[in-house]
C-alpha cells in the first residue's frame, strides 16, 4: 500500500505525460539486491537526472531500461519499467532486448566510436535494423549529425576514422550514432566526466536542444550538471530512491534531510 | 536545518563567520538606536554626533557582507538551506543598513529638535515607549536568527502590529498637541520623524523575522497574512527532518 502511494505520488508530481513508469523495480547481481523498490516516472521529453554517492545504484538502475544487465550472466530484474505511449514492459521476457536498444539508446562515460569511419558510425545502427537504401542511410546519417551539433564540423570528412576527432566531437559522434535509429529515449552515464569544461558546456547544450525530441535520463556525479541540464531529480541513496521531485525544488527545498545533506556536502 | 557538517571545514568556518558578522552588524545597529533615543531624551549632542559618525561603519559593515556573500556563491555554488541562508543573509544586511540610516535620521531630528528647547516629559515618554517596542522586536529578530527559530520569527512578525498602532496613537496625541499650541508644530513634526523611523525598524525587523521562515522553512511568507505566517511556522516538515 505504501509503495503504490509513493507511485501515485511519483505521477502526480508532473502534469506533463509520462514516458516510462517505473513499479516495484528489484535488481540483483547474483543474490546480492542491487536496487530496491524503485518507483519512478520518467516524463516525456524531459530530462530526469539520477543522482548519489558512489555505489547508490544509478547506473545499475540506468542499464535496466535498455536491458544491458542481458548481456552478463546472473543477473536478475523483478518488477516492471513500462514504455508509453504503447504500455509494455521493458523488462518483460517475451520483449526483445535487442528492440529495446533500437528504441532506447545510450550514451556512455568515455566516448566509445567504433573503429570505422565517422559516416559508417552512424550508419552502423540502421544496417543492423536492415536499411538499405543508400540515400535513406545518407539522409538520416545528415540528421543525426546536424541533430547532434557535429554535421558542420564533420560534412567534409565523413570517410575519416572517428578517431580523428577531438573528445568532445567523438562523443557527439556517439550521440548522433544513438540518435540514428530514431530513440524514443536516450540514457546519458556520465557523458562529460571525461571532457574538458567547453565540450562539457557543448554537450550540456546539446541536451537542451535534444530533449525537445526525446526524453533524456542521465547519471551524473557532478550536482552542478544535474541543476543545470535536469527538469527532473531523483536522489538514490543504498539502491533506493529517497527523493524525486522538480529539480528546481530538489536542489531549492528539499523534503529528506538525507537529500539535503548530499547536495550540500554534508557528513551524516 | 541540518546540524552536520559540511565535508569541507573550511565551508563551515566560512557560513560561521558569516553568520557572527551579521550579529555582530545586528549589535552595532541597536546601538546607534539606543544612542539616537538617548540623544533625544538627554538632549547631548555628542551622542548624536556619534551616532551620525557611525552610520558609515554600518554602511561599510553591509558592503562587506554583500561581498562576503558573493564570493561565497561564486566559490561553492551552495544548495538547498545553504543557498537559502546566503540568500536571508544578503538581504537581512539590507535591512540592517536600513535600520542603521533610521537611527542616523532620529540622531539628527534630535539634535534639531534640541536646538529649539528641551521635550516635554510626556512626549519623551511616548516616544521612549515606541523605542523600547522597536528595539525589543530588533532583538528577537536578531535573536531567532541566531537559533533559527521559527516561533520566535513568528511572534516578532505578529508584533509588527503592535508598534504601528503605537505610532498611531503618537500620531494622535501630536496632532492634539499641534491643535492645541501652533508654537510646538515645528518640535512635533520633528518628533513625527522620530516616531515614523521607530515604526520603520519595526517593519525592518518584522522582514529579518520573515527571512529566517525562509531559511529554515524554505517557504517566502513576504505579503502573506499573518494567520498564513504562524500556520507555516507551526508546519511540521515532510520527510525524515
Amino acid at each position: 500500500m505504501a509503495r503504490e502511494a509513493d507511485r501515485e505520488r511519483a505521477v502526480e508530481q508532473g502534469a506533463e505525460p509520462r514516458k516510462a513508469e517505473i513499479r516495484g523495480l528489484n535488481f540483483y547481481y547474483g543474490e546480492v539486491r542491487a536496487l530496491k523498490d524503485l518507483n519512478m516516472v520518467v516524463h516525456d521529453k524531459h530530462v530526469t537526472a539520477l543522482i548519489g554517492p558512489s555505489g547508490c545504484g544509478k547506473t545499475t538502475f540506468l542499464r535496466c531500461f535498455n536491458r544491458m544487465h542481458d548481456l552478463y550472466p546472473g543477473n536478475r530484474y523483478q518488477g516492471e519499467i513500462r514504455l508509453y505511449p504503447d504500455d509494455v514492459n521493458l523488462l518483460g521476457q517475451e520483449v526483445d532486448p535487442i528492440e529495446v536498444r533500437m528504441r532506447i539508446g545510450m550514451v556512455f562515460q568515455k566516448p566509445n566510436p567504433f573503429p570505422k569511419s565517422l559516416y559508417e558510425n552512424v550508419a552502423y545502427g540502421l544496417r543492423v535494423r536492415g536499411e538499405r537504401s543508400r540515400h535513406a542511410i545518407d539522409d538520416k546519417v545528415e540528421q543525426a549529425l546536424r541533430e547532434a551539433a557535429l554535421w558542420d564540423e564533420v560534412k567534409d570528412r565523413l570517410a575519416e576514422p572517428a578517431f580523428n576527432l577531438s573528445g568532445g566531437q567523438q562523443q557527439r559522434l556517439c550521440i548522433a550514432r544513438a540518435l540514428a535509429t530514431d530513440p524514443e529515449m536516450l540514457l546519458f552515464d556520465e557523458p562529460t566526466s571525461a571532457l574538458d569544461p567547453i565540450a562539457t558546456a557543448s554537450i550540456e547544450e546539446l541536451m537542451r536542444e535534444l530533449k525537445h525530441k526525446v526524453t533524456i535520463v542521465i547519471v551524473t556525479h557532478n550536482m552542478q550538471q544535474a541543476a543545470r541540464v535536469s527538469d527532473y531529480t531523483a536522489y538514490m541513496y543504498l539502491g533506493e530512491i529517497i527523493e524525486f521531485g522538480l529539480t528546481d525544488d530538489v536542489f531549492f527545498r528539499p523534503k529528506h534531510a538525507r537529500t539535503e545533506d548530499y547536495i550540500t556536502g554534508r557528513v551524516s | 536545518m541540518p546540524h552536520t557538517e559540511h565535508l569541507s571545514k573550511q565551508y563551515d568556518i566560512d557560513l560561521d563567520t558569516l553568520r557572527s558578522r551579521v550579529l555582530q552588524m545586528g549589535g552595532l545597529v541597536e546601538t546607534q538606536i539606543l544612542q539616537a533615543i538617548e540623544a533625544f531624551a538627554t538632549g547631548e549632542a555628542g551622542l548624536a554626533d556619534g551616532v551620525i559618525r557611525n552610520e558609515a561603519r554600518v554602511n561599510a559593515l553591509e558592503v562587506g557582507l554583500d561581498d562576503v556573500c558573493g564570493h561565497i556563491i561564486a566559490r561553492r555554488q551552495p544548495a538547498a538551506g545553504d543557498l537559502r541562508m546566503i540568500l536571508a543573509i544578503s538581504k537581512t544586511t539590507t535591512d540592517l543598513e536600513r535600520v542603521g540610516d533610521e537611527a542616523e535620521k532620529i540622531a539628527r531630528m534630535a539634535k534639531q529638535i534640541r536646538e529649539r528647547g528641551p521635550v516635554p516629559p510626556p512626549r519623551l515618554a511616548d516616544v521612549k515607549h515606541m523605542a523600547d517596542t522597536a528595539l525589543a522586536m530588533l532583538r528577537r529578530a536578531l535573536d531567532a536568527f541566531a537559533r533559527l527559530d521559527v516561533a520566535a520569527a513568528a511572534a516578532v512578525i505578529r508584533d509588527d502590529r503592535l508598534i504601528d498602532s503605537e505610532f498611531r496613537s503618537v500620531m494622535r496625541q501630536l496632532i492634539t498637541y499641534m491643535m492645541e499650541d501652533p508654537r510646538t508644530i515645528s518640535t512635533a513634526l520633528d518628533i513625527l520623524w522620530i516616531a515614523k523611523a521607530l515604526e520603520r525598524i519595526g517593519d525592518h525587523s518584522k522582514n529579518m523575522a520573515e527571512y529566517v521562515i525562509y531559511i529554515v522553512k524554505g517557504t517566502d511568507v513576504r505579503h502573506t497574512t499573518i494567520e498564513q505566517v504562524e500556520r507555516e511556522a507551526l508546519r511540521s516538515p515532510g520527510g525524515e527532518r
